[in-house]
């Protein structure tokens, strides 16, 4: 007989050291997968989750949004930095969880173009700021005029993550409504490729209706005004498309849904499914109509996943994809960027996995663009800077993919190509699909991958046929003064031979120049005229470019 | 005026007047190539066709007009102050023309033989001589020549050179000949001219040796057939048995060339005859051989395709089809297989004395 008595299993010793494991253990054991593996990226991914927020939030309330970013040297790797923005401010009761709860927000898996898809980012901000500085975080925010503006200082309790309120009152507050956060951390500032810098020039450049303050620890104000006073159209919020849904997500959505039988879930959640498509989809996975949502096991859910495999649906419909637009694109690269060339394109959208998406390129060639070394690519996903993981993005790929040769760059086998080239790529998806939480490089699906070469191809022909009359006329120009030089020669000669006077010369010269140039037509001037572009604004320019460091 | 003078004004004047009135100026020169020649067995040289090449003036030949119109008024120079310029003389005096220069020699000498070409006259009327003479001549002849200070006739006696020659000059045009001499023998190589020189062949056979040296020089072609003319007597030729030989150095004198067919009638000896090696020598005498390269394979069949001499003389297409067949070649030297002295001895009193074995 088994003595129950006797606690000596091997289950019960493994008990002693199962338990639940806090939040805070959550955070270190992952922050990597959060960006904040050390304390350089620390700061950027910090500014990166608030302004991200900032302008989601603006964008949502249908207003121009003006972003404040300033970063302050406390001492030996400490640093405050506040964002501030004038977006529509958020009421009371949010405000505490938005900050100080792991994994709340409005954003989870929400079929929606938008910066956030994870509702994870600022609150892990908020953490590790508590776990290096011990100091709670600071918000202010007003919902407009006519209300007050509330302050709060938030921790989060590391056990149960859940908001710890430090202080909480009303404040006077000159701004009609906004946010503002404010956070010290553990934290250091560079400059170069990685930087907080880069961030907000990307993010200058990718929202041109966006004006951007920047207060850098060292140095002046740099204030980044839009160039444009045109609200991006608001995105569309759509149902998840079948093709898209994996097994958790569609065991999460059976338990949350409010449909009573498996075919009204399978129409009322999904976009395009139709009666006959719900019946098609059900019949094939062998799963009866009239089951309750609830009652759907988990290898019935195989089956229905598997049933979609097997059902011919129509694509998800595409107009909640808002593009930048190749004119607000290429506005947002030449304020950045004094070149003498640039290319636009943004293409249609297309479908993977029943997730809409579509892909903009934007190219600056020549003028002050550096023409040693590799060229310089700009990576965005829903109009967010990507800094990290090159290597491992899809857009990079599509790159080296691309044969640049033909379009007169140099570039050795699969390699990122070389010369003047500033290349801007931009995914935008209800869900871009990310190789990791932090968000830094994006997966490598075929269908992107061909819509990016689609779109790099593009830009990529003008470009080469841009090049190719430059080499023409530079030849050309080679070629005129190739005949200037031999045309003394000739009158020289002549001169002589027939023992002819000066003015003969002279006369043979200017004839032959006639002769032989005049009849040759007008040559355009591609010189690069660095006053050509007036959307240039060198504030924007300078920051990030002190020096050139990186690290992946 | 001379005559190289007069045409020269005269394209310049034609271009000078096109320039004036903004029209496109234009040189033309015959093309200088086997392509553009015909041969007949009367008058026995390669004749131009009479296709032409116009070089109009325009961005791409912008650099080329200007070298030739530069080197004609060097010419111009040249013959005013009845002066004379080497061929390498001249690509030197290039280097004052700034970007107008010759890179190397062979771009000044074709622009000369453009020049040539275009008014049909020799480059020593222009002013121009060869770098290298080319040609040794020694037995029985006395050649008359002026002394350049003096002008003093002087009697040159060309069987009193003992072991050494007498050189040809580049400019044979002045020269006079007195000799009893029955033959005149050209030989290709210094080697073999020599050795013959030393037995003092042409005391044995009352004749006057030539050595070539390889290719013929104008001035070595003009010295045998004006010499040749003059004496009114028969030229021999004696080569190395291959398409090298046969075509390059006999072919050559006999005729002329493609290149330089517009100065061909005056620099041709159209009596000679190949004496040997032909291919049937290399079977009689059992030669010692090598075997021909593609290369040379290759001169063959372009001789039978392309080269008008060939194409009228039945004799060398079959000479050619022969040694093909063979795939060998034979030197002068590999007589000395049969003892030093069989050339001497043997070899050539039996070429000499038997016709039929010669070539046209």
């Amino acid at each position: 007989m088994v003595d129950l008595a006797l606690n000596n299993s091997k289950a019960h010793e493994l008990a002693k050291s199962q338990r639940e494991i806090s939040i805070a253990e959550f955070f270190e054991r992952n922050r990597h997968l959060l960006g904040f593996d050390n304390k350089r990226k620390a700061l950027l991914t910090t500014i990166k989750e608030a302004v991200d927020n900032s302008l989601d939030a603006c964008e949502e309330a249908d207003i121009l949004p003006e972003i404040i970013v300033e970063i302050t040297e406390m001492g030996a790797d400490r640093f405050r930095v506040a964002i501030e923005d004038n977006g529509p401010g958020i009421v009371k009761e949010q405000i505490p969880k938005i900050f100080a709860k792991l994994l709340y927000g409005s954003k989870f898996h929400k079929m929606k173009m938008q910066r956030g898809q994870q509702g994870i980012g600022i609150s892990a901000a908020v953490m590790y700021s508590q776990l290096t500085t011990g100091k709670p975080a600071r918000i202010i925010s007003k919902i407009g005029a006519g209300h007050p503006a509330l302050y709060y200082e938030l921790k989060i309790n590391t056990q149960t993550n859940n908001p710890e309120i430090i202080s909480e009152h009303v404040k006077d507050w000159g701004k009609e409504s906004g946010t503002r956060i404010e956070i010290d951390l553990e934290a250091s500032y560079n400059k170069g490729r990685q930087s907080v810098d880069e961030y907000i020039r990307e993010t200058a450049i990718i929202n041109p209706h966006v004006t951007l303050i920047y207060q850098p620890p060292k140095g002046e104000q740099l204030m980044l005004v839009r160039v444009t006073e045109k609200k991006p159209v608001q995105p569309v919020e759509i149902k998840p498309h079948p093709y898209g849904v994996e097994m958790g997500m569609l065991i999460k959505m059976l338990q949350v849904t409010t449909a009573k039988t498996v075919k009204q879930f399978m129409k009322e959640d999904f976009s395009r499914v139709s009666d006959k498509v719900a019946e098609e989809i059900l019949e094939n996975a062998q799963v009866l109509s009239k089951t309750k949502p609830k009652n759907v096991t988990r290898e019935m859910a195989e089956r229905i996943i598997e049933g979609i495999r097997n059902t011919k649906i129509m694509m998800p419909p595409t107009d909640c994809i808002v593009p930048i637009g190749s004119e607000l694109l290429e506005r947002g690269l030449k304020k950045e960027i004094n070149a003498e060339f640039y290319a636009t394109v943004s293409r249609t959208p297309n479908v993977y996995r029943g997730n809409p998406f579509l892909v903009e390129a934007s190219l600056a060639y020549g003028g002050d663009i550096p023409s040693e070394g590799g060229i310089e690519v700009m990576r965005f996903a829903n109009k967010v800077p990507l800094l990290y993981q090159q290597g491992a993005c899809a857009i990079n790929e599509s790159v080296c993919q691309t044969n640049w040769k033909s379009y007169g760059l140099q570039q050795s086998g699969s390699n990122l190509p070389q010369g003047p080239l500033v290349l801007v790529v931009h995914i935008a998806s209800v869900w871009v699909p990310f190789t990791s939480e932090a968000k830094e490089a994006i997966a490598h699906y075929p269908e992107i991958i061909k819509e990016i070469k689609l779109a790099i191809q593009e830009v990529g022909r003008d470009l080469g046929r841009y090049v190719n009359k430059k080499k023409k006329v530079k030849d050309e120009m080679k070629k005129r003064s190739y005949i200037e030089t031999y045309i003394p020669h000739i009158s020289e000669a002549l001169k002589d031979i027939l023992a002819l006077s000066d003015f003969a010369e002279s006369d043979i010269k200017d004839n032959l120049s006639y002769l032989l140039e005049h009849t040759r037509g007008k040559l355009d001037n591609l010189e690069f005229n660095p006053e050509a572009n007036t959307e240039y604004d060198e504030n924007l320019a300078r920051i990030g470019r002190e020096e050139e460091e990186r690290d992946e | 005026m001379s005559d190289a003078l007069k045409q020269i004004k005269e394209a310049a004047t034609k271009i000078y007047d096109n320039i004036k009135q903004k029209q496109k100026a234009e040189l033309s020169a015959p093309i200088r190539s086997l392509n553009n020649v015909v041969y007949n067995v009367n008058p026995g040289f390669f004749e131009l066709k009479g296709q032409t090449k116009k070089r109009t003036l325009t961005a791409n030949t912008v650099k080329s007009f200007a070298q030739t119109l530069r080197l004609m008024s060097l010419s111009k120079q040249l013959i005013e102050s009845e002066d004379i310029a080497t061929k390498r003389e001249a690509y030197y005096v290039s280097k004052n023309w700034d970007e107008a220069r010759f890179k190397e020699q062979t771009e000044s000498d074709s622009v000369m033989d453009d020049i040539e070409a275009m008014f049909q006259v020799n480059r020593e009327q222009l002013g121009f001589i060869a770098d290298e003479h080319g040609g040794s001549v020694a037995g029985q002849l006395i050649v008359i020549d002026k002394d350049t200070n003096t002008g003093e006739e002087l009697r040159i006696d060309c069987t009193k050179f003992g072991s050494g020659s007498y050189s040809i000059p580049s400019d044979v045009e002045h020269l006079q000949f007195k000799t009893d001499a029955k033959a005149v023998i050209a030989i290709e190589t210094n080697g073999m001219f020599e050795r013959l020189n030393k037995h003092s062949f042409w005391k044995k056979q009352n004749c006057i040796l030539v050595s070539m040296g390889g290719v013929p020089t104008r001035a070595c072609r003009r010295f045998i057939r004006r010499l040749s003319d003059d004496a009114n007597i028969p030229v021999y030729v004696f080569t190395d048995g291959d398409f090298y030989g046969y075509f390059n150095i006999y072919r050559t004198l006999k005729v002329g060339s493609g290149n330089a067919a517009h100065i061909n009638e005056f620099f041709c000896v159209p009596k000679a005859k190949f004496l040997g090696i032909t291919p049937q020598d290399i079977i009689d005498y059992k030669l010692p051989t090598h075997p021909m390269k593609e290369v040379d394979m290759k001169r063959g069949r372009d001789a039978l395709k392309n080269d008008p001499f060939v194409k009228s003389h039945k004799e060398w297409q079959e000479a050619i089809k022969q040694q093909s067949k063979l795939g060998k070649r034979a030197e002068q030297q590999a007589l000395a297989k049969h003892g030093l002295n069989f050339v001497v001895s043997d070899y050539l009193p039996e070429k000499l004395a038997n016709r039929g074995s010669w070539l046209p």
